[in-house]
């Protein structure tokens, strides 16, 4: 019986984190952002899971439980922030929402 | 040979391959889904049942049912029913019904064959071992967790609340009320007429 490789696991969810980070860093659109940092705490989870079965402890799985939770609230928090963007700018594209930018910098202080 | 892990990390990466490259929220909330259950098959088969079944119930179930709720509510107007057009096209929902499909296929030959956690050779947590560590090791956690979720439950409905945008309380019922009440609808403003009556 050979035994378990978590490294196979562990490939795949270093796979979905990248794959989550391009989506990050690549979409403009601050919906897709939202979903990419969900695919990338999903990941993660995953790797937590792969490690605890690797030493058959239950660790990983509570582990897990607490980023579904912190992601449970993450994801209502920021969806609620998504809403309040659209009713005030009625844009989602992250390159228009600029009320934060430094734009007087030529100008003296 | 852990022929099905191979199948649904296949299957999870190309989902999620699809959903960072669609254009349309909704094509790629149901490519995530897709992932999610994949995600949970994987779960499955490296020995931990309860968190699989717990990756579908809030990741597919409820996380997803609140993303798909938001993109429905911001996507009003005029473009709705072309869009409902678009969604009943097939290639719209033929990838991830292929996916499905697969994960279905081994979700099948696992509950013929028995024994899910020995695709990997993996002995499986059980639900006991975990939940006797959760309320005992981790209890502190526990309750921090529910802080966490009560304060996100505060938070979302404070940052969703419809604020009305009073400039002062002097400007209310005076020379604001051009202001204040270009962004109500009718009803709101005959019950402000007669408040001010």
């Amino acid at each position: 019986m050979p035994a378990f490789n978590s490294q196979s696991v562990l490939v795949v969810a270093a796979i979905l984190f990248v794959l989550g980070l391009i989506g990050v860093l690549t979409r403009k659109n601050i919906i897709f952002m939202l979903i990419s940092v969900e695919i990338m705490l999903n990941a993660a989870g995953l790797a937590f899971v792969a490690a605890g079965s690797r030493w058959g402890q239950p660790d990983g799985q509570i582990m897990f439980l607490f980023i579904l939770a912190m992601a449970a609230s993450e994801v209502s928090v920021g969806l609620a922030l998504i809403m309040q963007i659209y009713h005030q700018h009625k844009t989602l594209d992250v390159t228009k929402l600029t009320a934060l930018k430094d734009e007087n910098e030529n100008v003296e202080m | 040979m852990p022929v099905l892990f191979y199948i649904s990390s296949i299957v999870a990466i190309a989902a999620t391959i699809m959903v960072i490259t669609r254009y349309h929220p909704i094509h790629a909330l149901l490519y995530l889904v897709v992932s999610f259950l994949a995600v949970a098959t994987i779960f499955l088969s490296i020995g931990a049942p309860f968190v699989a079944v717990l990756e579908i119930i809030l990741y597919a179930g409820a996380i997803i049912v609140l993303l798909i709720f938001v993109v429905m509510m911001l996507n009003l107007g005029t473009e709705t029913a072309i869009q409902e057009k678009q969604w009943l096209q097939p290639k719209t929902w033929v990838g991830p019904s292929i996916l499905a499909l697969v994960l279905l296929a081994e979700m099948i030959v696992l509950l013929v064959k028995g024994n899910a956690a020995a695709d990997m050779n993996v002995p499986a947590v059980e639900v006991k071992q975990v939940s006797i560590s959760l309320y005992r090791e981790y209890v502190i956690a526990v309750e921090l967790a529910g802080f966490l979720l009560m304060a996100g439950i505060v938070g979302a409905a404070h940052i969703g609340k419809h604020k009305k945008r009073y400039l002062h309380r002097f400007l209310q019922n005076g020379n604001g009320i051009t202001k204040t009440t270009e962004v109500k609808t009718e009803e709101e403003k005959g019950l402000m007429e007669e408040v001010n009556h």
